[in-house]
C-alpha cells in the first residue's frame, strides 16, 4: 500500500518512460513476489534439498556414496527405474504426437465447432483422469472380464490374453498412460495453436506462401517450445505417476514411484536413507529431462527472434 | 483443404474412439453386478457408503482450499512479475516448474521427513497440521498449471497501460488488482482452478502418504476388493469432475473476456 503513493509521485513527478519506475526499488517492491517465494522454499525446495542431503548420508550423518550406488548395483532398483523410463518416454512422445495431432485438427481443421469445445472439455477432465478410476475403467474394458476383452472372446473368438496381452507390460501401461497423456497435451498445446494469428497466415499467402511453407516457417518453429516442454512434462507426469499402476497390481508392479511409495510406507528396503537415494535419482532423471528441454528452448528462441 | 478436412475427422473420430470405448464399457460393466440383468446396484452399494460421502466431501474441501491458496500466491506474483520485477521472471518461471521436475510423492517424502510431528514445524503432529499439509502439497502440485494459465492470461492483456491508467484514474493496488487485472485473467484463473480441481479430487499418492481420509485412498480401496463397485466408482469421479468443470466453463462465459469491450 506505501507503494501505491510511491509510484503516483513517480508518474507524477516524472513523465519519464515507466522504467523509470523499476530503476527506483525499495523492499516493498518484492511484497507481491514475497509469498510465492516463502512459500516456493518451504514446501517444495527445501523439502527436496533435505532429501537430496539425505540421499548422501549414512544414517549416522556420516557422508556417504552407498546409498546412490546401491540404485545402481541392486537390479530390482535399477530395472525399476529402466522399465519407468520406457513406459515415461513412449508414452510422452506417443502421447505429444496423438495430442498434438487432435489440437490441429480441432482448431485448424475446419471441423464444426462443437467438436472443439468437447474435446476440451473431455481433455480437461480426461487428463484428471489419472489416477485410480483410470486403472478402474481399463479394468473394466480390457480385464480378464472385461466388457471388450469378452466381446472379442465370444464375437471374435479372439483371446486377447492368449495373445499375451497384459496391463502389467511396458506396452500395457503406455496403452493406458495415453488415456492422461493425450488429453493433457491436448489442454496445454490448444491455446499454442490458437496463438497462432490467422493474419500471420493470411501475410504468408499474400507474399506467396505455400500453405507448406507457412507450416515450416510460421507454425512449427512458433509451435516448437511449448510442444517440446509438452513432452517434458508428459514424461515427468507418467515417471511420477503411481496411482494407475498401483490399482494393477499393488505393490508388486516394479516402477520407481512403486518402489519409493513402498519404503516410505513400510521401509521394505530396511534401510531408509535408501529412499532418499530413489528419491534423488527420480529427481536427477526428470531434472535431466528438463535440462534438455531448457537448451532446446534457448535454441528455438534464437530463431525465433 | 479438403483432404485436410478429411484428415481432420480421422482424427477426430479415432481419438473419440479411444477415449469413448473404455468410458462406454466401463458404464457397461458398472450395470452388470446383479445376474443377467442391467441394474445401479453397484451404484446404489457405492453412493450408500458412509465412507464414500465423508471421502468425497474431504476432497471437494481440500479442492477449494487449493485452489484459494494457489490464486493467492500466483496471481499477485504473476503480476507484479510482470509489472515490476521482469527480472525475477527466469527464476520464478523455473520454480514453478519444479513440481513437474520433481513427482509429488518425493515432494510428500520431503514433508513426512521435514514436517513430522518431531520437528521444529510439526505439521503432522496434529490432524488440522496434516490437512492442511495436504492442501499445501496439493497447491504444490497445482503451482505449474496456475501460473502458466495466469501468466498466459497476463500476457494477452499490456499489464503496464491498464495499470497506469488505472493510476490515473485514481485505483489503488486493491482495486487494480481486483477490478482491472483479475476480471481480465479471469477465463486464465478459472482454467487454472478447474485443472487444480482435476488433480486434487482424485489424488491417491500424497493423500495416502500422509494419511488423510480423502478420495483417493478410498478409491484404492474399494479398487482392491471389489468386482463392480470400482467401475461405478469410476464413472461417479468422471461424472462429477465433468460436471464440476462445465459449471466452471458455464461461469466464465459472464465474465468480461477483454478489455476491448464496447461499454
Amino acid at each position: 500500500m506505501t507503494d501505491l503513493s510511491l509510484s503516483n509521485q513517480t508518474f507524477a513527478t516524472k513523465p519519464a518512460p515507466p522504467n523509470a519506475a523499476t530503476t527506483f526499488r525499495l523492499p516493498t517492491q518484492w511484497i507481491g513476489v514475497a509469498p510465492f517465494f516463502i512459500f516456493a522454499l518451504m514446501f517444495l525446495i527445501l523439502p527436496t534439498i533435505y532429501l537430496v542431503f539425505g540421499a548422501f548420508q549414512r544414517s549416522d550423518g556420516q557422508f556417504t556414496l552407498d546409498n546412490i550406488l546401491q540404485l545402481v548395483s541392486d537390479p530390482s532398483i535399477s530395472s525399476s527405474y529402466w522399465v519407468s523410463i520406457k513406459i515415461s518416454f513412449w508414452s510422452a512422445i506417443i502421447g505429444a504426437f496423438a495430442g498434438l495431432a487432435i489440437a490441429i485438427a480441432i482448431v485448424r481443421g475446419g471441423l464444426p465447432s462443437w467438436t472443439r469445445s468437447a474435446t476440451l472439455t473431455f481433455s480437461g477432465v480426461a487428463s484428471n483422469f489419472a489416477g485410480l478410476p483410470l486403472a478402474f475403467a481399463f479394468l473394466a474394458t480390457l480385464g480378464r472380464v472385461g466388457i471388450v476383452t469378452t466381446l472379442l472372446r465370444d464375437v471374435l473368438n479372439i483371446n486377447i490374453y492368449a495373445m499375451g496381452f497384459n496391463f502389467l507390460t511396458t506396452s500395457g501401461l503406455i496403452a493406458v498412460y495415453l488415456f492422461f497423456q493425450i488429453p493433457l497435451m491436448v489442454v496445454i498445446i490448444v491455446p499454442a495453436i490458437d496463438g497462432i494469428k490467422k493474419e500471420w497466415g493470411e501475410a504468408a499467402s499474400t507474399l506467396g506462401a505455400t500453405q507448406w511453407q507457412y507450416w515450416r516457417m510460421v507454425v512449427i518453429p512458433v509451435l516448437w517450445p511449448s510442444f517440446l516442454g509438452t513432452v517434458i512434462l508428459l514424461f515427468a507426469n507418467a515417471f511420477g505417476a503411481i496411482a494407475t499402476a498401483y490399482a494393477f497390481a499393488g505393490p508388486a508392479l516394479n516402477i520407481v514411484p512403486i518402489k519409493l511409495y513402498s519404503q516410505i510406507n513400510g521401509d521394505v528396503l530396511h534401510n531408509p536413507q535408501l529412499g532418499y537415494a530413489i528419491a534423488f535419482g527420480m529427481i536427477v532423471i526428470t531434472g535431466l529431462a528438463n535440462v534438455f528441454y531448457i537448451w532446446f528452448r534457448t535454441r528455438s528462441e534464437r530463431w525465433l527472434k | 483443404m479438403k483432404s485436410g478436412k478429411f484428415w481432420a475427422w480421422v482424427v477426430f473420430i479415432v481419438g473419440a474412439a479411444y477415449f469413448f470405448i473404455p468410458l462406454l464399457a466401463t458404464v457397461e460393466f458398472s450395470l452388470r453386478m446383479r445376474r443377467g440383468v442391467h441394474s445401479f446396484d453397484a451404484y446404489q452399494i457405492v453412493l450408500g457408503d458412509a465412507r464414500f460421502q465423508s471421502t468425497f466431501l474431504y476432497s471437494v474441501v481440500a479442492a477449494v482450499f487449493t485452489i484459494i491458496l494457489g490464486v493467492l500466491i500466483v496471481v499477485p506474483a504473476a503480476y507484479w512479475i510482470r509489472l515490476r520485477l521482469p527480472q525475477l521472471r527466469p527464476i520464478v518461471e523455473f520454480i514453478t516448474l519444479l513440481p513437474l521436475v520433481i513427482p509429488a510423492i518425493v515432494i510428500v517424502f520431503g514433508y513426512i521427513r521435514m514436517y513430522g510431528s518431531n520437528s521444529p514445524l510439526p505439521f503432522l503432529g496434529s490432524n488440522l497440521g496434516a490437512n492442511a499439509l495436504l492442501v499445501i502439497g496439493y497447491a504444490t502440485l497445482a503451482l505449474p498449471y496456475m501460473y502458466r494459465a495466469v501468466d498466459t492470461g497476463l500476457r494477452t492483456i499490456d499489464v503496464r497501460t491498464l495499470t497506469e491508467a488505472a493510476q490515473i484514474l485514481g485505483a489503488g493496488w486493491g482495486t487494480i488488482i481486483g477490478r482491472v487485472i483479475l476480471p481480465n485473467v479471469l477465463i486464465a484463473v478459472l482454467s487454472g482452478a478447474f485443472l487444480t480441481f482435476a488433480i486434487v479430487i482424485g489424488e491417491f499418492t500424497m493423500a495416502s502418504l500422509l494419511n488423510r481420509p480423502a478420495f483417493g485412498p478410498y478409491l484404492q480401496n474399494i479398487g482392491a476388493n471389489r468386482a463392480y463397485e470400482p467401475a461405478a466408482l469410476a464413472i461417479i469421479a468422471f461424472a462429477i469432475t465433468w460436471g464440476c468443470m462445465s459449471l466452471i466453463q458455464i461461469l466464465s462465459r459472464f465474465a468480461p473476456k477483454s478489455a476491448n469491450r464496447p461499454n
